[in-house]
């Protein structure tokens, strides 16, 4: 009797290590790595990718809620002004509180990178780069890399011009080939190395490639200059601070596959 | 009996790892806060919690600073267009603060390239550039660190090549609270604001 007791309880406890692990992978899909070209590389050349976890959806109003009840710091009367600008969380209701104008399953907006990397790191995850972003973004619903599709880029733009997608929720547009949603269609990204973007010498400036302003400007020149939609990333990316708190800028974390030696 | 313990342990760390990590974080921010007199204003780097090491492999906190002018910029050792010039501007402001008021001003280099830029890298540097003086203060620290530094400054940077980064050229000017006073963006280009900005702020 004693040792099936025994048993039950390491079966249990076993189940419960198991569960615990997942936890901190779930909702988080594998992206396979690979060579590719991004707009801005390093000259202009191909940047290889490691495989990582990215989530499947943004993060959520809700899940943005329950981390600032477990780190009351990154609440909006309590957050540090060099971490986050006025706009942050600018229209939850309360400091507590998303109220009725915000949907629970919207993705989070409104947040500074400070906060967004803050978020990430205390669930053991990180920011993806702009490379490993745009690298699972170029997937569309069946292939790897869909930019020389004109329907992809297409869509993509439209949505660049409809208004107010933040209200949408999550898992809301298509999911694409790594099983990953709403990298388009919903709101823009934070990215750990959004201030790699050099198209001016300081980020709210946007003076092209001025040999005063940097070191080394010839060589970021772009690589594609059809894909219109990655210009206006990276320009974006170019134009914010770590501070800003914008309406249609959300994130979500990746995380670096263990390699089991 | 004994392994349920340690499996039980073992589920207490996966659970509260994250939150132990805050706790300490909170129990040793309020042990350096009660070491301050002043407490941190809202929009100042000393609420930046990174560690650095300086050329002379010392480790510190940047609020270890306070109380001093900062005069700030990134640059990478091994580079060969900017960061001379760069440097040269840091040299051209550093010569013109009055001699009384040197003590009060820091002249601070933090590097974009922590991998390459050991501590020992940074002294032979601050001695072949005749940074000498207790004055200069070279700073590394981790690649996520040295980002998010960036981030604050409004620096960009990226690695463009194994030897090569790209990067804006701004020396900032942060006032003894730590908050950014002024910023003077391009090279070459004509420091007397920069100047007359820290002799203001330096007493």
């Amino acid at each position: 009797m004693n040792s099936l007791l025994k048993t039950v309880t390491i079966s249990i406890i076993f189940s419960i290590l198991i569960t615990s692990v997942l936890a901190q992978t779930q909702g988080m899909v594998t992206v396979k790595g690979g060579v590719y070209i991004p707009l801005y590389g390093v000259d202009s050349t191909a940047v290889k990718i490691n495989s990582f976890l990215m989530d499947v959806h943004p993060v959520s109003n809700t899940d943005f809620s329950i981390f600032i009840q477990k780190y009351p710091e990154w609440k909006r009367n309590t957050v540090k002004r060099l971490f986050a600008d006025k706009n942050y969380l600018m229209l939850w209701e309360t400091d507590n509180t998303l109220g009725d104008q915000l949907h629970p399953n919207a993705p989070i907006t409104n947040v500074s990178w400070f906060a967004a990397k803050k978020y990430c790191e205390c669930l053991g995850k990180r920011l993806p780069t702009v490379d490993e972003w745009e690298y699972a973004a170029m997937a569309d619903e069946h292939i790897t890399d869909a930019r020389k599709k004109e329907t992809y880029n297409q869509y993509i733009l439209e949505w660049y011009e409809a208004p107010k997608s933040f209200n949408n929720t999550i898992g809301s547009t298509f999911k694409n080939y790594w099983g990953i949603y709403d990298l388009h269609g919903l709101v823009w990204e934070w990215t750990m190395d959004f201030n790699s973007v050099l198209i001016s010498g300081e980020s709210r400036k946007d003076v092209d490639k001025d040999s005063n302003l940097f070191c080394g400007s010839a060589a970021v020149g772009a690589s594609d200059l059809m894909n219109y939609a990655a210009f206006m990333r990276y320009a974006f990316r170019g134009s914010v601070k770590a501070n800003y708190a914008i309406r249609n800028l959300g994130f979500r974390c990746v995380k670096d596959i263990d390699i089991v030696p | 009996m004994k392994s349920t313990i340690i499996l039980l342990f073992g589920v207490c760390i996966l659970f509260c790892s994250c939150h132990e990590e805050k706790k300490q974080e909170e129990q040793s921010h309020t042990i350096k806060m009660e070491k301050e007199n002043q407490p941190i204003s809202e929009l100042s780097i000393y609420n930046l919690p990174s560690v650095w090491t300086t050329q002379n492999n010392k480790e510190i906190e940047l609020k270890e600073l306070k109380g001093n002018v900062l005069v700030m910029v990134m640059i990478y050792t091994s580079c060969k267009a900017a960061c001379p010039r760069l440097v040269a501007d840091m040299r051209s402001i550093a010569s013109q603060i009055p001699e009384a008021k040197k003590n009060n001003v820091k002249l601070i280099l933090v590097s974009i390239d922590p991998e390459t830029d050991t501590p020992q890298r940074l002294k032979k540097f601050s001695i072949e550039n005749d940074m000498k003086s207790d004055q200069w203060v070279f700073l590394r620290g981790s690649k996520e660190d040295t980002r998010e530094f960036a981030a604050v400054l409004a620096v960009n940077y990226k690695k463009i090549s194994p030897m090569d980064f790209s990067h804006s050229n701004i020396i900032s000017v942060f006032d003894q609270k730590g908050e950014l006073a002024h910023q003077q963006e391009g090279l070459g280009v004509n420091n007397k604001e920069t100047v007359s900005k820290i002799i203001e702020l330096a007493h």
